[in-house]
């Protein structure tokens, strides 16, 4: 599904290395935590998939289902099937929620050459899909996060990604600011979405999201490097230990 | 020997070529505003208010030429049952307008109405209590000299809105309008202005508001490029009074749209709002006074313009707060979002206060469209100009929000994204 090669990843206005040779890749139907201390580089590759300015690729590819996405503007990557949840949704003002969707659904099946969706079969999936992560037809009305609360975001977020049907989804620190009940819903609408032919790339510090979303693979990214790999044992043993051990084994 | 007065050799030039209507009531309003306007001269760059637009051309003994614009959008507010009164170039058409006769209003025309006393006590009264402390003497020049306009008088509340359709048709047109509006105690009216209405206008509203009283202003200035216009709304608010107007401003090359409000009783709420989009050579200044003059009055100013491609937008201004106007909610934001580096927003807010018990804010910014709201939206496929559109709009909906009929507002917002789709 994706396929990361060497990656390196600067600063676009300052001379500052952030990603230094990433390696991965994620099959179909699986998904893959990345964990890592704070300045590691997750955010960044998360960013530099979904296509945010400010970031220059000196060296290094990535590729959607054989796709060099590097090369594509940010609303080609959607279209192609990659998703981003932002770990800190943007609130835009006097755009209706659902207008902003309808207009993004329909935006990508026409990139994609596809019949775009009528007004009213529209309503109808987003309804039976927000009931689901518990958003009401107040919220779907109000200005794109305008207002929401923190665990509000993130459902928005997951609804959209429920809505959008990517291929290929990262999560950037969803968890964050989300207390019990509001991660367990927001994994549930995850794991809903959960396919063979869907994989996940979920960016994370703890590990307790992993209890919920439970990953095929975990990778530790330091200093802008993939450091370990391995399954879910691997965050349960940052769980306990921290990061000091493994740095200091791979150093 | 004489010393060179461009600003009196201007006034000069400018009454020589007009002629004064003579006779009916209105003569000695209109003697009194033209000492007005050779007291104060006409304006100046070098004049406080004047700095940031040029006043030239609204100076000028001939109005500068605009090509008539083939409007291929659909008419504003046809789904509107309303109360239309037609101008075509400045002059009141009979044939296009609606019969004047209306339940809850009277109105009548300001070049052939006979001596109506409460026309006669606010002609030119309300402009003139305008001029202090700063001169508007195209105001006093267009009570002067005036040819037509109408005097509408809301003694309930009227079923339809009145709508004053102002059409362009010959590209030399100078269009001098003044309305008198008086709001009866406990009436409540709605009055809709749209269309590009001259090559060059120069209007007047005087609006009185007593006790009680509802005024409800919806305006859209045509798209003609090349049109200029400079507009006066002067308004005297009674107590629990309501007086609110919205403006949609999609080019035209200059437009000045001065707004002087008084609140002259207790608990007299006022909003004034504008969204104005252009382009090019468009100047758009919204000038703004806004006195408090009694206790607990609200008011709310709110300006938001678009500006591309080396457009000019100005915003002055200011809200007074005097002695006695204890328990004052004063609010003001004025905002630019420039799409381009060529474009330039110049604001001067001002809040002068003499009262001690009082809550008065304002702000004004000048930004770009914003990257991350913009990565946003393209990150769920949008594409980038449909993204930028979409906050435009975004940027624009705390004005809009001030229409409160959701059938005009849905009018107005169509002639916004008619305005981005042309620009693409």
């Amino acid at each position: 599904m994706l396929n990361i090669k060497n990656l390196h990843v600067k600063l676009e206005e300052e001379d500052k290395q952030i990603l230094k040779g990433i390696n991965l890749s994620i099959g179909a139907g699986e998904v893959h935590a990345v964990m890592g201390p704070n300045g590691s580089g997750k955010s960044t590759l998360a960013y530099v998939l979904s296509g945010r300015g400010g970031y220059e690729v000196t060296e290094g590819s990535a590729e959607l289902q054989g796709q060099d996405i590097l090369a594509m503007e940010p609303e080609e990557r959607a279209a192609a099937g990659l998703f981003q949840a932002f770990q800190y949704p943007v609130e835009i003002p006097g755009v209706g929620n659902m207008t902003f969707l309808r207009t993004a659904v329909n935006a990508q099946r026409k990139a994609r050459g596809e019949e775009e969706m009528s007004a009213g079969e529209f309503l109808k999936v987003i309804r039976a899909k927000a009931k689901d992560l518990q958003i009401d037809a107040e919220m779907l009305k109000r200005p794109v996060n305008v207002g929401f609360s923190g665990g509000e975001k993130k459902r928005n977020e997951i609804l959209q990604m429920t809505m959008l049907e990517p291929k290929m989804c990262i999560l950037d620190e969803t968890d964050s600011g989300l207390d019990v009940d509001a991660m367990r819903l927001v994994s549930d609408g995850v794991n809903a979405l959960r396919d063979a032919g869907r994989s996940f790339l979920v960016i994370t510090h703890y590990q307790r999201l992993l209890d919920h979303i439970k990953p095929d693979v975990v990778h530790i990214i330091a200093d802008g490097r993939v450091v370990k790999t391995g399954g879910p044992e691997l965050a349960l043993e940052i769980e306990h230990n921290g990061y000091a051990d493994i740095l200091a084994e791979v150093s | 020997m004489s010393v060179a007065n461009p600003k009196a050799d201007t006034t000069a030039a400018r009454l020589n070529a007009l002629t004064m209507p003579t006779g009916g009531w209105s003569e000695p309003a209109r003697r009194d505003a033209l000492t007005r306007v050779q007291a104060m001269g006409l304006p100046h760059r070098r004049d406080e208010y004047w700095r940031y637009t040029t006043p030239d051309s609204l100076n000028a003994p001939e109005a500068p030429s605009a090509a008539v614009f083939d409007d291929d959008e659909a008419p504003l507010f046809s789904a509107h049952d309303r109360l239309k009164l037609v101008f075509v170039d400045g002059v009141f058409d009979p044939a296009q307008s609606d019969d004047l006769s209306h339940a809850g209003v009277e109105i009548g025309r300001l070049a052939d109405a006979s001596d109506l006393h409460w026309a006669r006590d606010l002609y030119g009264v309300l402009e003139a209590r305008g001029q202090v402390p700063v001169a508007r003497p195209l105001a006093a020049l267009n009570t002067a000299f005036a040819t037509d306009g109408v005097l509408i008088r809301a003694t309930g509340t009227p079923e339809r809105p009145v709508s004053l359709v102002y059409l362009h048709s010959d590209p030399e047109s100078d269009a001098t309008l003044h309305h008198v509006i008086r709001v009866e105690a406990g009436a409540s009216l709605t009055v809709m202005e749209h269309g590009p209405a001259a090559a060059r206008l120069n209007k007047v509203m005087e609006v009185d508001v007593a006790d009680n009283g509802a005024f409800h202003h919806i305006r859209a200035q045509g798209r003609d490029h090349e049109r200029r216009a400079v507009t006066h709304m002067f308004a005297r608010l009674g107590s629990e009074s309501v007086f609110k107007s919205f403006t949609l401003t999609v080019n035209g090359v200059l437009t000045r749209n001065e707004c002087v409000i008084e609140l002259t009783g207790d608990d007299a709420v006022a909003h004034v709002a504008g969204a104005a989009v252009g382009d090019g050579d468009f100047h758009h200044d919204d000038t703004v006074f806004i006195t408090h003059d009694a206790m607990n009055c609200e008011s709310r100013q709110v300006f938001k313009k678009v500006l591309r491609n080396g457009a000019t937008g100005v915003f002055q201004g200011k809200i007074l707060v005097k002695q006695q106007a204890q328990k004052t909610d004063g609010y003001q934001i004025s905002q630019a979002l420039l799409l381009d580096g060529d474009s330039v927003f110049l604001a001067k807010p001002e809040l002068e206060i003499y009262a001690d018990d009082v809550a008065c804010s304002h702000g004004s910014t000048t930004g770009a469209i914003d990257e991350t709201a913009l990565f946003y939206l393209r990150s769920r496929g949008v594409p980038r100009a449909d993204a930028e559109d979409l906050l435009v709009l975004s940027f624009l909906a705390e004005a809009m929000a001030e229409i409160e009929d959701p059938v005009i507002a849905s009018d107005l917002t169509t002639r916004l994204e008619g305005w981005l789709a042309r620009r693409r």
